[in-house]
């Protein structure tokens, strides 16, 4: 049961030189079952990055656990592959390099690699892109390279920071349709973080509202959405009155933080 | 084919100032043209618009070989070949007048005597009479000395004293000078002074070590060769000169007789005799000044000074076209007649001629050591046997032998050494046992660039790690920080004296103190490559499952990669240049060694060869590196 569950999650960052404290995640609960495919909604410093942080091992939590496949979390590893907003590619490499990399540190064979490395920029739609530098490629090219690169490693679980951030709308919409088709051939557990409340709706088959100060989970919503985009266009989805209604709920929502937040301040 | 080269170096020089004139002009012509299209599609301040432009820097070529022909008077060489030994004749006539000059105003502002009688006057005022070293009677006599002094001074700067005999001799000078001035005159318009054949033999200007050839080779020579023979007779007559006016050889040796008289009187206190002997010496030291009659009035040597006005004027046109050229063409300084020889003075001297500075090069390269090539018994840059043997002995340690059971072979009942195997072990770690041998290059040139890889090889290989590991650790970082940041910003110069008394002159020395500065350059860009790694690539590194070392490898050191090659660029830089300072303070080998010779021996030409090698070593190695940078990382700051 590769499930991924958050129990009791608190992580409070001191700052060292004034020994003032900020409660960045409190009292985080959650059950993420395998195949899931969850995002995770917020306004700014809400915390979602340090709780995706925390689920890489990146960071540890200041108090409670989160456990992949009953196993407790110490630090960073393979089963949990990551997916940055800037794609994190190593330049230095050619993409077929960047793909394999996981590959060659487990020390695999070089025939079987270069399979894995094939099929996976096949699936990603890079075929034939294998020589190519990195620092050539468009910014939606490089982010496949990097889905590419995590998927090759066989993780468990895909986290993805804001991983479509800093693509142009026409990029990103390609990019939501790949997310989705690679999240049912795979049928990995993927936990999204994004700024993007249509994203959200679109990608999360399950959606974590986070609310500010102290960070928590604030709603949890079960969506249609993510399903209905495997066989429909995401742009009909969008059109969908439901959608809408969901959409303007979330928004108002954060709204709401935010001038709570400016309030205070 | 060299000597050929060698003896027509003028006739070179006047190819190479014309092609370069034209390639400046034709240049200047094809940049107006090019930036006239150019100008359409490119604003100013267009980053495109410093790109490419061959044609400029033929131009600044042409431009600065004009200058250096032009300021180091190789232009007067190609094309006035004869102008130096011409200027040498008139120099001669100079350096032949320049007693007479020195009394006038002529090179100095002041007439001689003015400055004399000055000089004494002043000194004669701070010369105060200590208190109470005289009886009252002395007293009064010595301050009646002062005035005859000053009286003395007064009869010698006045011209109706002046004395018979030098009245006579100066007329006879000015007479003598102005024939001079006269015979010139006419034998530079006959102009049928023919040069000996001696003269005609000597080799020409500036191709070998007597730079200027001495002997006159053209008519106008001659005439100046002969009246600079006949003025130095003259100048010599105008030093016997003196100024005995008959009213101060009275004066003088009424002087004389009253600080004999001073001296001989004893001062009653011992402590007081002191001072007044030293009082008494000082005013002599004065008056003997005055007593040998080198004061003239400044009028008596009127005559004088107009005969060589004339004579200067005679020579002006003697010269002709000559002065002309020596204007013109000799800018920064001028031909010195001294003593034996005609030497170049101002940029002629310091700035050797582009045609000397190649054939000394050339001299310079040539590998043939017994055929005068190479310097000091090294050759500039070529190839030799390397014994593998010695290769052998520097790599492994006598000791090896030295702990080998068993002991030396040592001398038996008959007289004999018998070698046994322990023998050959010590024989083959100090390099006696011969293994055939491999071809090297060899040479001034090459061992200074043996020193720089060796010691930045050294540097690289034990920086770039140190660096690294600083980049990536607190305790690396705090712990190494204060020795490095410590020893590096003290001039490598400064360190020089210690590590040469520590490991000797010869190469040891010297790559330790590169090595030095590699290491901490390459530590230090090192460090600010890896720390300056993205944590998005370390994060996504640790995700996908690298152990600490394999992020090392495969992620921070390739990304440091830019930094490091950066730094080996710099390195390399201040290596060279702190060799070539490290060479000049000691060694035998070396182009900084070479300089180091040719400053003591004030041998300019050598000097700007061996400035000229370093230049374009430095640039070659410098386009090297730009070369392995641009091939190594293309992708670098497009992370």
């Amino acid at each position: 049961m590769a499930d991924l569950v958050a129990t009791d999650l608190c992580m409070t960052f001191t700052n060292p030189q004034t020994g003032a404290k900020v409660e960045a995640l409190k009292d985080v609960n959650f059950r993420l079952k395998e195949g899931e495919i969850l995002s995770v909604l917020g306004p700014s410093g809400c915390g979602k990055t340090t709780l995706l942080n925390i689920v890489a091992g990146f960071i540890n939590p200041s108090s409670g656990t989160v456990a992949l496949d009953d196993e407790i979390i110490k630090g960073p590893g393979a089963d949990r592959g990551m997916v940055f907003q800037q794609g994190a590619l190593f330049e230095w490499l050619p993409v077929e390099k960047n793909v394999d990399f996981g590959l060659r540190m487990k020390k695999t064979g070089k025939a079987e690699a270069a399979a894995k490395v094939d099929h996976w920029l096949d699936t990603v739609g890079l075929q034939g892109f294998g020589k190519t530098p990195t620092y050539q490629l468009s910014g939606g090219m490089q982010q496949r390279v990097a889905l590419a690169r995590c998927l090759v490693n066989d993780p468990e679980v895909i986290l993805m920071d804001e991983p479509l951030g800093a693509l142009d709308a026409l990029t990103r919409e390609k990019m939501q349709s790949l997310v989705l088709e690679l999240w049912k051939e795979t049928g990995k557990t993927i936990m999204i973080i994004t700024h993007s409340v249509e994203e959200a709706l679109l990608l999360g088959e399950r959606l974590f509202v986070m609310a500010p100060r102290p960070g928590r989970l604030h709603k949890e919503y079960r969506l249609p959405f993510a399903e209905r985009g495997l066989n429909e266009s995401l742009r009909e989805i969008k059109k969908d009155p439901e959608f809408s209604r969901v959409r303007e709920e979330i928004l108002t929502m954060i709204w709401d933080m935010e001038e709570e937040i400016m309030g205070r301040v | 084919m060299f000597d050929w080269l060698s003896d027509n170096r003028a006739l070179i020089a006047a190819v190479l100032i014309l092609l370069a004139l034209v390639s400046f002009v034709a240049t200047i012509v094809i940049g107006r043209k090019q930036s006239a299209i150019r100008e359409k599609d490119e604003v100013f301040g267009d980053p495109e618009r410093n790109k490419r432009g061959w044609y400029w820097a033929v131009c600044g070529v042409s431009a600065l070989f004009l200058i250096w022909f032009y300021y180091s008077w190789g232009t007067a060489r190609a094309f006035f070949p004869k102008a130096a030994n011409e200027l040498c004749q008139v120099a001669k006539l100079d350096e032949a007048l320049s007693p007479i000059n020195a009394a006038l105003p002529a090179t100095s502002r002041y007439y001689k005597s003015t400055t004399l009688v000055a000089r004494n006057r002043e000194q004669l005022e701070a010369l105060a009479i200590p208190a109470g070293i005289f009886t009252a009677a002395e007293q009064a006599q010595s301050q009646a000395l002062y005035a005859k002094v000053s009286s003395l001074l007064a009869l010698q700067s006045d011209p109706s004293h002046l004395g018979q005999d030098a009245r006579n001799e100066l007329e006879a000078l000015a007479t003598g000078l102005s024939g001079l001035a006269s015979d010139l005159e006419a034998r530079a318009k006959a102009g049928n002074d023919a040069p000996s054949a001696e003269a005609l033999a000597q080799p020409s200007w500036g191709t070998t070590h007597v730079e200027i050839p001495l002997l006159p080779e053209t008519a106008r020579g001659v005439a100046f060769d002969a009246i600079a023979m006949q003025a130095s007779g003259l100048a010599k007559s105008f030093t016997r000169i003196r100024n005995h006016p008959p009213e101060a050889e009275a004066l003088i040796t009424e002087i004389r007789g009253e600080i004999d008289a001073l001296q001989e009187a004893q001062a009653s206190d011992p402590a007081m005799q002191e001072a007044r002997d030293d009082f008494l010496k000082a005013f002599e030291r004065i008056f003997r000044r005055l007593d040998d009659g080198t004061i003239f009035p400044a009028a008596a040597l009127n005559g004088v000074e107009a005969a060589i006005d004339n004579l200067d004027k005679a020579s002006m046109v003697a010269q002709g076209g000559l002065s002309w050229v020596a204007f013109a063409f000799f800018p920064g300084g001028e031909i010195v007649k001294s003593r034996t020889q005609c030497t170049e003075q101002g940029t002629g001297r310091w700035l050797p001629k582009p045609t000397d500075v190649v054939a000394q090069l050339g001299q310079l390269a040539n590998p043939n050591l017994e055929d005068g090539g190479g310097f000091k018994g090294t050759t500039l840059l070529w190839w030799k046997w390397l014994p593998i043997a010695d290769i052998v002995a520097f790599f492994v340690p006598d000791w090896i032998a030295d702990v080998m059971p068993g002991d030396y072979a040592r001398n038996n009942e008959l007289g004999e050494v018998n070698p046994n195997f322990k023998d050959h072990v010590l024989a083959f770690a100090q390099g006696d046992i011969y293994m055939g041998a491999i071809p090297m290059l060899d040479g001034h040139i090459w061992d200074s660039l043996f020193r720089v890889i060796v010691a930045l090889v050294l540097g690289v290989v034990l920086g770039v790690p140190l660096g690294i590991m600083m980049g990536v650790s607190r305790f690396f970082k705090s712990f190494f920080d204060p020795l490095i940041e410590l020893y590096r910003p003290v001039p490598p110069l400064a360190w020089a004296p210690l590590i040469l008394t520590i490991f000797g002159i010869q190469d040891d020395g010297k790559i330790f103190l590169l090595f030095m500065v590699a290491f901490a350059i390459m530590v230090i860009s090192a460090r600010t490559g890896a720390s300056g790694t993205q944590l998005s690539k370390i994060r996504a590194s640790h995700s996908l499952g690298a152990s600490v070392g394999q992020i090392l490898r495969h992620v921070i050191l390739p990304n440091a990669m830019p930094e490091i090659l950066t730094g080996i660029r710099i390195a390399i830089g201040v290596c060279w240049g702190t060799l070539v300072a490290a060479e000049m303070l000691a060694g035998t080998t070396g182009v900084g060694f070479i300089e180091n010779v040719a400053r003591t021996v004030s041998d300019y030409e050598l000097i700007w060869v061996t400035i000229l090698i370093m230049g374009v070593l430095g640039l070659v190695f410098d386009m090297c590196m730009r070369w392995v940078i641009h091939k190594t990382i293309p992708w670098r700051g497009k992370g």
